[in-house]
């Protein structure tokens, strides 16, 4: 039986979330041996509006590259959240910024609340990283890719001279999710 | 984008695969002005192109930029340029005096949203019909709709080396989508890559005749600053390339201008046809959106219904005779497009009343859903 992860990250435009989708898929395609697309959706502004970013894994070919059934949706903001939350399967998981989303939707998914941007500005030292830090809290809690293919996909792309810093927010990442279980 | 040498594994978009594609054709010249969701293959060739000798130029506004990149072919380079909808409404006027000189290149058009600037960031499928109709007369153009990142590499090389053979702009029509989606590829090695140089005429030869009327109706070039100057102008002219009244001299050339395509129709068009043989039901799909009909048709076909998928690589020329034989053994052709019909109107006219045309079309710049197309097949079927 083949697999079809769906994977949303969602948020504000300039929150980083193209590229935590891009390093996901990158992790599961180069460095684990899945299939994996990337494509992502937001406004024309610099800053600011709704961004979202989606990753399918399979095992399969990809015909339809966007994300209809979530499996994970990440929300870093209420509007994000209310939006979205709908489209998640009924196992799904709904992992929320816990100081950002306050009003958290009923449902039979699992929801985690994680203080996302507060991790990454007081444990990791920069605000800028809690794409990563969520990256590694997404790592632990889907278990889709595994966290050698991911650090090595965060390696491959972040700017160089940034990488002990988003290495750092990985591990908070997967410390945190490590905290929940 | 990041690689992993050891199994040629690349994670890349279309816009990049486009811009590499650009590169393995040997497009030494890229003049542009910068449009999202365009502009990261403008930005990839004004890193690449110095470093093989090729030329960048971020030029005042779109149609100088279409105006340098035919200045550059005439002077012999493969030449591209890379826009979207608003950019490529401007770049009308020189596609068509390209279409009219004869001379080779390739635009690119990573559809948005439209009319007007509408929507920069939101994917459609809107300017199909201005890529065949958008400048002015009776033209000859080729326009191409990759659906995946692999296939946005071979058909940027597919463009130039059709560019080249035929004496056309070639018009590459991305979405979105396929422009903004990163996806797993193995890009072919360069020896297995066909490229096409255009047939060149002799410099020394004193009695060249820049648009002669070859048995191949495509006159051999020979590039400006090799020796024999020469006229090229956007009015009609005889076969000296100065302009001319002519009555017979004028039907002559804006009969082969035409006549060069359609001749060759068999050589360029190309699609796929997936489980048609004893289909019921077709769709008809095209770029992204064949992705979706895919879907459907697949999960379709689990449920035992017989539909098949026609989807055209090459949009125009048309493939009208293959439309008709297809309508000619099907009782529906579903058409899901994201634009108010634009292609489906093409489909019902080649179809010639044998068949119902459906049509599925979203155009708020969300894509069309794969079930929503399954839904329609198990509603025809």
């Amino acid at each position: 039986m083949s697999f079809r992860t769906e994977i949303r990250l969602s948020g504000e435009g300039g929150q980083g979330l193209v590229l935590a989708g891009k390093v996901l898929a990158e992790a599961a395609a180069i460095y684990d041996d899945k299939n994996a697309t990337q494509s992502q959706s937001y406004g024309p502004e610099a800053r600011g509006g709704a961004s979202r970013s989606e990753v399918i894994i399979s095992d399969d070919e990809i015909d339809y590259p966007k994300a209809v059934n979530l499996d994970l949706l990440l929300a870093l903001t209420q509007e994000s959240c209310s939006r979205y939350w709908k489209d998640l399967k009924d196992d799904g998981i709904l992992l929320v910024d816990s100081d950002s989303v306050k009003d958290i939707p009923e449902g039979s998914f699992k929801v985690f609340k994680v203080p996302i941007i507060a991790i990454a500005e007081q444990e990791v030292g920069k605000a800028l990283v809690a794409n990563i830090v969520a990256l590694g809290i997404i790592t632990g809690l889907a278990k889709v890719v595994s966290e050698e293919a991911v650090e090595a996909a965060i390696l491959a792309r972040v700017p160089k001279g940034t990488e002990e810093l988003n290495v750092k927010a990985f591990k908070a990442g997967l410390q945190a999710a490590k905290d929940l279980s | 984008m990041v690689t992993k040498e050891k199994n040629r594994i690349r994670v890349m978009t279309g816009n990049e695969a486009c811009a590499e594609g650009a590169l393995a054709a040997g497009c030494r010249f890229f003049a542009g002005y910068p449009i999202t969701p365009s502009s990261e293959i403008a930005e990839i060739l004004s890193r690449e192109l110095p470093k093989v000798g090729g030329k960048f130029i971020q030029m005042e506004d779109e149609i100088a930029a279409m105006g340098a990149v035919i200045g550059a072919s005439l002077a012999g380079s493969k030449s591209l340029t890379a826009t979207s909808g608003p950019g490529f409404s401007l770049k009308q006027e020189n596609i068509g005096y390209a279409s009219m000189a004869e001379v080779p290149c390739v635009i690119v058009n990573v559809m948005r949203g439209g009319p007007s600037t509408g929507l920069p960031t939101l994917p459609s499928q809107s300017d199909v019909m201005q890529a065949r109709w958008g400048t002015h007369g009776d033209h000859p153009i080729i326009a191409l709709a990759p659906s995946s990142v692999r296939e946005s590499f071979d058909w940027t090389v597919r463009a130039f080396n059709l560019s080249e053979t035929y004496r056309v702009p070639v018009v590459l029509l991305l979405d979105e989508i396929v422009g903004h989606t990163s996806e797993k590829v193995v890009l072919p090695d360069t020896s297995e890559i066909q490229i096409v140089e255009r047939q060149k005429g002799d410099p020394k030869n004193k009695d060249y005749l820049p648009y002669k009327q070859t048995e191949s109706d495509i006159p051999p070039m020979i590039s400006f600053g090799e020796g024999i100057r020469f006229h090229v102008t956007g009015l009609c002219h005889d076969e000296t390339g100065f302009p001319t009244n002519d009555s017979q001299k004028i039907d002559l050339l804006l009969r082969r201008l035409n006549r060069k395509i359609e001749r060759y129709r068999d050589q360029i068009t190309d699609n796929q046809r997936d489980q048609l043989d004893d289909a019921d039901v077709a769709v008809f799909a095209y770029g992204s959106t064949s992705r979706s009909a895919r879907w459907a048709v697949r999960r379709a076909r689990e449920e035992g219904l017989r539909v098949g998928l026609f989807r055209p690589i090459v949009l125009w020329p048309f493939p009208e005779d293959e439309v008709f034989s297809i309508a000619q053994k099907v009782h529906h052709i579903i058409v899901p497009e994201m634009n108010l019909g634009q292609m489906a109107h093409e489909v019902e006219w080649a179809s010639r009343g044998s068949t119902d045309v459906i049509r599925i079309n979203r155009i708020d710049g969300d894509p069309v859903r794969p079930q929503v197309i399954l839904e329609k097949i198990k509603e025809v079927a």
